[in-house]
């Protein structure tokens, strides 16, 4: 039977791993190295790496810390952030990367997503998206596309379930669906936005986005129809383990690996 | 010894010669026709789509080259489209010859509700024939590798398959005859069971001795 996925998400800024708390306040959590080689051991199914910086100094860094990390590291890694262009995603893939996320360039240039489909594969291709809910309490809920994560987020007007049924057209071969509202609250994933892009598509959705307890990555996958769920400070400061949450997963009848 | 790593374009073919030079394992990386026809080993590594691959194995030169030398016995190991491309032919992107040296047909996971590509960790079974051949030493049966495909190899001879998994049907995750090996996971992208099924292949099957590593 085919597992669900815990991803640990790697903020990575001038080579160092940090996290955002609803993607401001950074803290260090330490070299991005080290830290996917103990996320391998301890039994991570993947690794994102996700390059909030945006200098082409820091980019350079970036594509160091990937090359050594695929030197010693076996699953598959992911890596996003300020990637633009099919050259770009090359650098990525060429220095070990397995798939490549894109965000605020794929609202600028849907056609990104079919070029990088085209060139090195749907399976390459991971669109994120940065969701805010945008409808009145007891409305139908909606939710809007913004670009630029973090303080700049900027509104695109773009509604988030017809973005990722969009991405998914053009060549996406998976997607990351991140709540703005629910980062950094510990309060679990907005399953609404989940649910809502899981029934409409049909690649994979990764949910991204609120985790604070163990229970938040089993109501992602059951409730929200997520395969993977994405998941940071959880893992990053030490409360859970990869390996405690694989096990009460399991307990609830998640398949995990 | 030397063990060639085949250079189509194959976008996961920096990742498969990390792992092996992970392992120790002595190889070369190469898109002459010539190198791998006097290869002791080959892999071909693969990831993508059949009707690329082997429009692209056709230009180099290389698909006849890797036909004969699976005939000659040369020892292989297929990864994922490196596996696909061995059968008669395939339905992706409309029908098309591959290699032909294992009887059947590449064929899309038929709709249903499950996902494809299906992307993720699977298990993979052994058969009562294979569970004790030395390509899945040290790997417990229906350990999970890491699959990132939506055809599947429909083969007619069911004595090559040496490993099944199960995505609403049962398909062939494994496939061996004599010292040809194919995998349609990723065993550079599967962790150390990962590592272990590339190092069978390179020391039980290729016979080639991998040097002590830092592992």
């Amino acid at each position: 039977m085919l597992k669900r996925r815990i991803i640990p998400c790697l903020d990575v800024k001038a080579g160092r791993v940090v996290k955002g708390v609803s993607f401001l306040d950074h803290r260090d959590a330490g070299d991005p190295v080290v830290l996917a080689a103990f996320y391998n051991d301890s039994g991570a199914d993947e690794l994102v790496f996700y390059d909030i910086t945006a200098s082409s100094d820091d980019r350079n860094i970036m594509v160091d810390v990937v090359e050594r990390t695929a030197a010693q590291v076996f699953i598959p890694l992911t890596v996003g952030g300020g990637i633009r262009t099919v050259d770009d995603m090359y650098r990525m893939l060429r220095a070990g990367a397995d798939k490549i996320s894109i965000n605020t360039a794929a609202v600028l240039n849907p056609q990104l997503i079919t070029d990088g489909a085209q060139r090195y594969g749907s399976q390459c291709m991971v669109l994120s998206i940065d969701a805010r809910r945008t409808s009145a309490a007891g409305a139908p809920p909606t939710w809007e596309v913004f670009t630029h994560t973090g303080a700049n987020a900027r509104s695109t007007g773009l509604d988030a379930v017809a973005w990722a049924v969009r991405g998914a057209e053009l060549g996406a071969g998976e997607l990351v669906i991140n709540s703005m509202d629910a980062d950094g609250t510990y309060a679990g994933y907005d399953i609404e936005l989940l649910h809502a892009i899981t029934s409409r598509v049909t690649i994979p959705v990764i949910a991204s986005g609120g985790a604070g307890i163990l229970e938040h990555l089993y109501d992602g996958y059951m409730d929200g129809g997520a395969d993977a769920v994405l998941a940071a400070s959880i893992f990053h400061f030490g409360d859970f383990t990869i390996a405690a949450a694989k096990k009460y997963l399991r307990t609830r009848g998640v398949p995990m690996r | 010894m030397s063990l060639a790593v085949v250079d189509y374009g194959a976008g996961n073919l920096p990742n498969v010669v990390r792992a092996l030079t992970h392992i120790g394992a002595p190889l070369t990386v190469t898109s002459d026709p010539s190198v791998v026809a006097a290869a002791t080993a080959i892999v071909l590594p693969g990831v993508g789509a059949t009707r690329d691959t082997m429009e692209s194995l056709i230009a180099r030169g290389l698909a006849p080259v890797i036909r004969d030398a699976i005939g000659r016995g040369v020892p292989f190991l297929g990864i994922c489209v490196g596996m696909q491309v061995l059968l008669d032919d395939s339905l992706e992107f409309g029908q098309h010859a591959c290699l032909g040296v294992i009887a059947g047909t590449v064929r899309r996971f038929p709709d249903s509700d499950l996902k494809v590509p299906q992307i993720g960790w699977n298990e993979v079974y052994t058969t009562p024939e294979t569970a004790e051949h030395p390509i899945f030493t040290g790997i417990p049966n229906g350990s999970d590798f890491y699959f990132v495909h939506s055809y599947f190899c429909d083969v007619l001879d069911r004595a090559t398959i040496a490993g099944t998994t199960q995505y609403g049907q049962p398909f062939p995750s494994v496939l061996m005859r004599d010292t040809l090996v194919a995998a349609q996971f990723h065993p550079e992208k599967s962790g150390a069971l990962g590592l272990r099924f590339l190092r069978n292949f390179v020391t039980h099957i290729a016979q080639i001795e991998c040097e002590p590593t830092h592992v």
